[in-house]
């Protein structure tokens, strides 16, 4: 999953230090990988560079862990396109699916219309192997099945969210 | 034939607008629109009890709407008589069904030539025509058995020969794989969606299995009797 636009994301709600979008992350989509402070400051210096965020204050003494960063115009209208872009189908997804879910929902984003582009990608994508598998031959088959199988997860997990998007918008508030 | 249709010169094969039906007071369909062009799969999915089924009989003339209209190459269903609907139901249009609705007095190559039968063909031709399709369908060894004597996969096989001998230019199949394991439902999506490609027929085909959607060109989303295009958000016809 992508760290910086999940990070970038987590900023909308107000400016933040680096320790404490740690700590948010962890919470809510570390589970069972939490981020490295390494991280958190490589991705942060990434984003100051491409001006998606901005040094808001630096507390007293001098880690970089101190440094409170603000995202700008520009990082909002990145973490926008991010949402509304559907992700490349494939196996594992899960996590960046449901931090975008959850982001969309702490920004007052459409969070069903991102479950909904982002189903009809998945089904782009079968019908392209189910076309593949009638044209091939058992190898083929065999290798667009097991894909088919793992999208049609995929796919039945979005329909599952989008039917609980309101108890997740009343969690996640 | 005509391509044109009152709701324009658009080339569609069938186009319903704005359809509404009742059942007492539940609005099975509530401004339903819907279209496909001649050789197009459309796949219409959404929840159970949203109005699929009431579509699929509305488009087909099988059930008449309380509201809205449905025009087939050029024809108001609605204007039809009795007699040029059904006749336009033996002719032009095939079914397939979840459980495959054969008589179960005839055998599986008398129920597969009754489609011919019905529109005046003699026995003899009508199911030598039988029998290709159902070779075609991989079927043609049951030939002489009652639907009740054959398994269910092989049954609904029977069931998309008899859709698809009298050469429909639009096919109507409502959950055709609903009552089959999941090889024997790949199996009938492929000899189906094969067999009408070649032939260049049009199906609607209603499925909650996206596995099955997937043999579609194109998704329609019925939700609480409206349908939309899943790709475009757009209403299935103006
Ligand atoms: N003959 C009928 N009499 C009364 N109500 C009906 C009748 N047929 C359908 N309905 C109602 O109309 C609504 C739409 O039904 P429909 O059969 O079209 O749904 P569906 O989308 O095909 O559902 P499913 O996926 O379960 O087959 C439902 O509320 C259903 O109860
Ligand atoms: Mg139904």
């Amino acid at each position: 999953m992508s760290i910086g636009n999940t990070l970038l994301g987590l900023l909308e709600s107000g400016p933040r230090h680096g320790y404490d979008l740690k700590r948010l992350f962890d919470e809510r989509f570390g589970h069972d990988r939490p981020l490295h402070y390494g991280q958190v400051y490589s991705t942060m210096s990434r984003l100051l560079r491409n001006g998606l965020v901005e040094v808001d204050g630096v507390e007293a003494g001098s880690g970089p862990e101190r440094k409170r960063y603000a995202i700008t115009d520009a990082g909002i209208t990145d973490v926008g396109r991010w949402l509304a872009t559907p992700e490349k189908p494939e196996p594992y997804l899960q996590n960046t699916l449901y931090a975008k879910v959850v982001l969309a929902l702490l920004t007052g984003r459409d969070a069903a219309g991102l479950l909904d582009v982002q189903r009809n990608e998945h089904l782009r994508l079968m019908r392209e192997l189910t076309r593949r598998k009638t044209e091939g031959d058992l190898a083929d088959r065999l290798v667009c099945d097991h894909a088919l199988f793992h999208l049609e997860a995929d796919i039945r997990w979005l329909e599952l969210a989008t039917d609980r998007l309101d108890r997740l918008a009343g969690e996640v508030a | 034939m005509s391509g044109t249709t009152a709701a324009g010169n658009t080339g569609a094969l069938l186009t319903a607008t704005r359809l509404r039906k009742y059942f007492g007071s539940t609005a099975a369909l509530n401004g339903a629109g819907f279209t496909i062009d001649s050789g197009e799969v459309v796949a219409v999915m959404g929840p159970s009890g949203s109005g699929k089924s009431t579509l699929l009989h509305c488009l087909a003339g099988i059930l008449e709407p309380d509201g809205g209209t449905v025009h087939y190459d050029g024809r108001e269903l609605s204007a039809l008589s009795d007699a040029e609907r059904s006749r336009l139901r033996r002719g032009d249009f095939g079914f397939v069904f979840q459980f495959g609705q054969l008589v179960p007095e005839l055998t599986c190559v008398e129920n597969v030539a009754l489609s011919l039968r019905l529109t005046g063909v003699g026995r003899g031709k009508a199911e030598s025509s039988a029998m290709e399709w159902m070779a075609r369908l991989e079927v043609d060894d049951v030939r002489d058995k009652r639907p009740g004597q054959v398994s269910g996969g092989q049954r609904q096989r029977v069931a998309v020969a008899r859709a698809l001998v009298a050469g429909p230019r639009l096919v109507f199949a409502d959950e055709p794989t609903g009552a089959l394991d999941s090889l024997n439902g790949e199996r009938v999506m492929e000899l189906l969606t094969g067999a009408a490609r070649d032939t260049g027929a049009a199906v609607v085909l209603v499925t909650h299995d996206v596995r099955v959607a997937a043999y579609s060109d194109r998704e329609v989303v019925v939700r609480d009797g409206q349908a939309l295009d899943a790709a475009t958000g757009i209403g299935g016809a103006p």
